[in-house]
């Protein structure tokens, strides 16, 4: 009677712990790593996770600052796909303002770096003041584009009426954020400048892993400049490219700052995204519903890239440079 | 790149003369320099134009005829109403600082102790946590600010936090967390194994061999964290614009594009000068610390 739970106490004994090493088994040998990710996940549900899902049921329900919410099935999508024609139009501004500026950016963040690939004195100044833009507060440095666009104290409208030789064609003054057109491209211009930082300095990255000895080949075998980017740079760029032109794109359809700073969604709601058209309708009219099922819009969207985006990440990886 | 044709001591006593740089492949040199002026006056001239703009007087800045591209001299108005008339020093750059610093230390080591699981520990569902993180890093801040209203007031039920900076505070590092965490981890992974095994058989614990190996070794990839979090958190606007509208807790983005654009006639004068102001510490702060910001960019986009 004695002898058996001593045996079975020896038994569990021999083993350091056997319920420990039975965990060990089966969630791997590292259990503190939970404890580890406990703080970063604790803050993820109760401030990501768990708004994300309220988004999803305001967007169902018919919630109203200060009344209680109740489920209206998919009435709120209903209403702004089939009767409200702002939204419609902030589709399209949503698309043509993510297609102009991540196009630009590309183009121009490609055209900077290699430049500044190529110099070797003044590196740091050169460097340092094309990223300014960047990290910048966006908010203060749309404020100072919007006194640069404003019509009265415009500098662009000053130079085309009183420097030549642009005072001899006769342009202007442009009211930059009072028309439709002008001021679609005015945000889109202030985006761009905004984001070309960001390619140029990833983009500038990707050229230094491009080994040397390619370029050297090349020259030997008498290649030119333009032939050596056109089938050198540009094959081996191609993942940095496409990765960064994902990212580029879902930060640039979140696009918030700018757009309230200059225009708020104006002319004639010509300029809105669906940030700003969120927040017209979840904060100044108080319909959370709508608000919600605005940006909601950008999920699906989004989730395309991302799968897009981690399936690159894994195949980049799997044969690196 | 020197001109000049210089020797250069190699080794045992011998000379390597570098000759001189023939004059085409100088022009061509001076061909780029030429090429990147532009990008640098695109990247410059807002803020440019808001430092000339803040020294100028009033009367100077409704000037119409004169060039708007020059001061005549130097005004200190628009910086004195800022300070006296305006709460911009006392409460908004004060918020501001206690906001960054705050959401700085909480987002950077919560994001340690998370990257350092995700780069180094063996447990089930570590990918899973991986592509958690990289996802809520991707969520736009448009998808979720209309729901953490909602969560504030439910919180502000039990401890008031709504129109205070704490708001902030505890919303912040939703978007810093996923982004300081990918970071560190990409970073992480660049330290060898073989230096923490060492250190467990010294006999440290885990956290000892993280606060005393790992943690010294990651110095700059945590700077780089660091300077990130400050920079987002202090740029930060679509968050405080919708939580805060008490005038006294209102962070400088806010404060400036809420309380100093008034009616239909704009003080450009002292709104320049809060930008600039606003501005200037991250400028500086980047000016100081600029191949962290270099090399996090790259990270966060390319690892």
């Amino acid at each position: 009677m004695v002898s058996v739970p001593n045996v079975e106490r020896a038994v569990a004994a021999s083993p350091p712990s056997s319920f420990r090493l039975r965990m060990k088994k089966r969630v791997g040998p590292d259990i503190d790593g939970y404890g580890f990710m406990l703080p970063a996940i604790i803050v993820m549900i109760s401030l990501v996770v768990y708004p994300f899902c309220l988004a999803i049921w305001f967007s169902v329900s018919d919630a109203f600052v200060g009344e209680p919410a109740s489920f209206i099935g998919l009435e709120n999508f209903i209403y702004i796909l089939t009767e409200d024609d702002i939204f419609i139009e902030t589709i399209w501004n949503t698309l043509l303002f993510a297609f102009w500026s991540v196009l630009f950016k590309v183009v121009l963040g490609l055209s900077c770096a290699l430049l500044l690939q190529r110099i070797l004195k003044l590196r740091r100044f050169f460097r340092g003041s094309v990223l300014l833009p960047f990290v910048a507060p966006t908010a203060l440095s749309t404020l100072g584009w919007w006194l640069i666009l404003d019509p009265t104290y415009s500098h662009i409208n000053w130079v085309l009426a009183n420097m030549w030789p642009f005072s001899t064609f006769g342009y202007g003054p442009y009211n930059f954020l009072g028309n439709p057109t002008l001021a679609m491209a005015s945000v889109i211009f202030v985006n761009i400048w905004r984001g070309i930082p960001f390619f140029i300095i990833t983009i500038l990255a990707g050229l230094m892993a491009i080994p040397e000895h390619l370029y050297d080949a090349a020259e030997i075998d008498g290649a030119s400049t333009w032939r050596k980017f056109r089938s050198i740079t540009l094959p081996l760029l191609r993942p940095v490219l496409a990765i960064i032109i994902l990212f580029s794109t879902i930060f640039t359809l979140g696009e918030f700052n700018i757009i309230y700073v200059l225009t708020r969604g104006g002319p004639m709601n010509s300029t809105h995204l669906f940030s700003t058209y969120s927040f017209m309708y979840g904060i100044l009219n108080h319909e959370i519903a709508l608000g919600a099922a605005v940006a909601l819009f950008l999920f699906p969207i989004l989730v395309f890239i991302v799968i897009f985006l981690l399936r690159m990440v894994r195949r980049d990886t799997s044969h690196e440079l | 790149m020197s001109s000049n044709p210089t020797t250069i001591t190699i080794g045992d006593g011998q000379e390597l003369v570098v000759n001189k740089v023939p004059l085409w492949r100088r022009r061509k040199a001076a061909a780029n320099y030429i090429a990147l002026l532009p990008y640098v006056f695109f990247a410059l001239f807002p803020f440019y134009i808001m430092f000339i703009t803040s020294i100028k007087t009033d009367q100077e800045i409704n000037n119409l005829g004169q060039s708007p591209f020059w001061a005549t001299g130097i005004a200190t108005e628009h910086y004195v109403y800022l300070a006296s008339n305006t709460s911009f020093f006392q409460h908004w750059f004060v918020n501001t600082l206690i906001v960054t610093v705050a959401v700085t230390i909480i987002s950077v080591s919560i994001g340690i102790l998370a990257a350092y699981a995700l780069a180094r520990l063996r447990f089930r569902g570590v990918e899973v946590f991986g592509v958690a993180v990289f996802i809520t890093y991707l969520i736009p801040q448009t998808l979720l600010f209309i729901p953490l209203i909602d969560v504030i007031n439910t919180i502000d039920d039990y401890v008031p936090i709504r129109d205070t900076y704490w708001s902030l505070i505890l919303t912040y590092p939703t978007f810093l967390i996923p982004f300081v965490t990918w970071l560190l981890m990409g970073y992480f992974k660049t330290i060898p194994v073989e230096v923490e095994e060492c250190a467990y058989l010294d006999g440290c614990s885990r956290l000892g061999a993280l606060f005393r190996v790992v943690l010294p070794m990651a110095i700059p990839g945590i700077m780089c964290a660091i300077l990130f979090s400050i920079t987002l958190s202090w740029n930060e606007l679509l968050y405080s614009l919708v939580f805060i509208q008490d005038e006294t807790a209102k962070t400088i983005s806010v404060g400036v594009i809420t309380e100093l654009i008034r009616g239909d006639i704009y003080y450009w004068g002292s709104l320049m000068a809060a930008c600039f102001i606003g501005a200037l510490p991250i400028i500086m702060i980047y000016g100081f610390f600029m191949d962290y910001f270099t090399s996090g960019l790259t990270a966060g986009a390319i690892k």
